[in-house]
């Protein structure tokens, strides 16, 4: 291949990838945008989720693939409706900042628990190996693009369209969307506050899930501090973005995971190293311009300024 | 007698505030005391603590008294930490560790009181000049912004060699954080929070916690009380880094990055966000049972002998902290300062 050639094959990749984790990005981003809409907080052991989804995917590897990812799917969301019930239900009424110190020590017990049960066997990591296939690629015009990126793809866009219909369409998104706009005369109108967060919480547990079952194609190997890092830029993404509605914490999520893939395959590995310094700044001078979300419309009365 | 009535109140509430700076103290001096009557490898534990209330209340000197959310603080303890590691270094070991730092960070080398003032003055300007941008915003969106500090800091620290070690270790720095000075310097952090919680500035400030457009309504410029804070809890926290540098001898990037992020402010919830009795109590008990629990995994007798499994300390911690913050979200102190009464109803 000629040499621009080889530059515009590069770049095609480079956004292909990009894409791919921008949607895996996207699922987390509604994941923790759902229960902060009717919690008002900010899950920060999601990423212990994905983690022990993951995990299960490990240790159920001999199992069908079929079997192995239902696995998954039980674990994930018994873990995430007993999160609730354990740890949100209690601190409903709770401000912000100690919900979200909370769920930092919910993350931190979830972590060491994982350590401790991986080191059973001495070394630290698990491979799961159930999907791996799927990350051969395949060629699409001229571009290699792994298989798992067009499942993550098609996989978000299905989601995603499925959670809105929900939203727009059944009775219970309508009580979601009553109650992510006032907790309080929802609740009024009859809205009932537990089936409405425990609902939010299911579907998170169930993109959690998915996640892993994604991630771990990508990143075979699971270790106790799997999906964390993700976890924190999404969290930045989702705030970014505008965590106040659903779909521009959903844009932030995606947006974040695009730009960090496409910085990511751009650039040459020497200049990369102080990258997230880059990242960052970008993120401090977008919410000093738009404190309410790079995407949210007009002032937002959420969030104030001094 | 009626006459004297005002008077004798007034003294009461200047002893009940004096008792608000003698209680946390007298614990930390308690501490201090402590460390020189344990062997020398439990000396370590109590040496932790004092540096780690040092953190906690410089935290909580913008934490707690302005209501914001910040994640960026440990990025000050980081510069204090690395400044006075890289000044202490004595100058014959320095160009063989550092070889790539600027000349005037490679030829000098300072006594280890002045690196403490140092580390204070350039976590204090570093604070500003982050604070000044960064203090316009509220709730999330400040706590995102701090976090990007955080992140800024980490990556800067841990791949520019011209001021420090990049992502090796830092080490041949003096360790004198001993009992003396871990227990003097808790004290100054705990001794200036004190006396700015109690000064106009940090009343101004609490006033805008309390109710933000009230307090503006009244002429508190929001913005200005929060970059002091902002500013005083960066000088403290670097003081505390520093403090932390010199016990440990060796650090690393790591080491002042999220997992301390995360720690010390589980330390402050747990002991009460809005009181520096809480910030005080918080780290203590979180760093005893640390301690405590990082003991019992070798096996401890207390009483009977407690032996846990290998490993285990971390789950024990996660799920103590965990559990206290479900059972009292207030934390122990309630977020109230330390008092003799018995006081109903809302926290001051």
């Amino acid at each position: 291949m000629t040499g621009p050639g080889l530059i515009a094959a590069l770049d095609a990749q480079t956004v292909a990838d990009a894409v791919g984790l921008g949607a895996v990005y996207a699922l987390m981003a509604v994941g923790i945008g759902l229960v902060f809409g009717v919690l008002r907080l900010i899950n920060f052991a999601y990423g212990q989720l994905v983690m022990a989804g993951a995990y299960t995917l490990a240790f159920t590897s001999d199992w069908p693939v079929a079997a192995s990812i239902a696995a998954c799917f039980v674990v994930v969301i018994a873990l995430s409706l007993a999160m609730e019930r354990a740890v949100f239900r209690p601190l409903r009424t709770q401000s912000p900042a100690v919900m979200l110190v909370t769920t930092f020590a919910v993350a931190f017990f979830l972590q060491s628990v994982a350590l401790l049960i991986d080191i059973g066997d001495d070394t630290i990591g698990e491979p799961a190996a159930s999907v791996a296939s799927l990350n051969q690629a395949i060629d699409v015009g001229g571009v290699d693009v792994r298989k798992i990126t067009i499942v993550a793809v098609v996989t978000a866009v299905v989601a995603l369209s499925l959670l809105a219909i929900l939203l727009a369409r059944t009775s219970i998104g309508l009580h979601m969307r009553a109650a992510a706009a006032d907790f309080q005369t929802a609740r009024l109108v009859g809205v009932r506050a537990n089936t409405v967060i425990g609902f939010a919480v299911l579907l998170s547990g169930v993109l959690a899930a998915t996640v892993a079952v994604i991630l771990t194609v990508q990143f075979p190997l699971v270790s106790p501090d799997f999906a964390l890092r993700d976890t924190i830029v999404v969290l930045v993404g989702v705030v970014v973005g505008g965590i106040d509605r659903l779909w521009t914490a959903t844009l932030g999520g995606f947006t974040i995971g695009f730009a960090s893939g496409i910085i990511n395959g751009a650039l040459p590995t020497d200049e990369t190293v102080f990258l997230p310094s880059a990242v960052f700044a970008l993120v401090i001078l977008v919410l000093l311009l738009r404190p309410a979300g790079l995407f949210a419309r007009g002032p937002s009365s959420g969030v104030e300024r001094v | 007698m009626k006459a004297s009535k005002p008077a004798s109140r007034r003294m009461k509430a200047r002893l009940e505030a004096g008792l608000q700076l003698l209680a946390p103290a007298t614990v930390v001096v308690a501490v201090g005391i402590g460390s020189s009557y344990v062997s020398s490898s439990n000396e370590i534990y109590f040496l932790n603590a004092l540096v780690s209330v040092a953190i906690v209340v410089a935290i909580y000197v913008f934490v707690g008294n302005s209501g914001v959310l910040s994640f960026g603080q440990i990025s000050f303890v980081a510069v204090g930490a690395f400044t006075a590691g890289v000044m202490t270094i004595p100058l014959e070991s320095k160009l063989g560790v550092l070889p790539e730092l600027f000349p005037l960070l490679r030829e000098h080398t300072i006594g280890n009181v002045a690196s403490l003032g140092l580390a204070a003055a350039v976590g204090g300007a570093f604070a500003f000049v982050v604070g000044l941008p960064l203090m316009r915003l509220s709730g999330l969106a400040a706590g995102i912004a701090t976090f990007a500090v955080l992140e800024i800091t980490h990556n800067v620290l841990r791949e520019w060699v011209k001021i420090g070690p990049g992502a090796t270790t830092l080490s041949l720095v003096p360790e004198t954080t001993g009992a003396l000075q871990a227990t003097v310097g808790a004290l100054v952090v705990v001794s200036v929070a004190f006396a700015y919680q109690r000064s106009r500035l940090g009343r101004l400030l609490r006033a805008s916690r309390e109710d933000a457009a009230a307090a503006q309504g009244v002429g508190v410029s929001v913005h200005r009380q929060r970059l002091w804070a902002f500013t005083l809890s960066g000088a403290l926290a670097a003081f505390a880094g520093a403090l932390l540098v010199h016990l440990l001898g060796s650090i690393t990037t790591e080491q002042v990055y999220l997992e301390l992020t995360f720690i010390t402010l589980a330390m402050l919830v747990v002991g009460g966000l809005t009181s520096l009795w809480g910030a005080v109590l918080g780290a203590l008990l979180v760093s005893g049972l640390d301690s405590f629990l990082s003991e019992a995994e070798q096996g401890v007798k207390v009483g009977f002998v407690v032996d846990l499994p290998q490993g285990s300390r971390l789950v024990f911690l996660g799920a103590i902290m965990a559990l206290m913050l479900i059972l009292r979200p207030v934390g122990i102190t309630g977020g109230r300062e330390f008092s003799l009464r018995r006081r109903r109803g809302a926290p001051a």
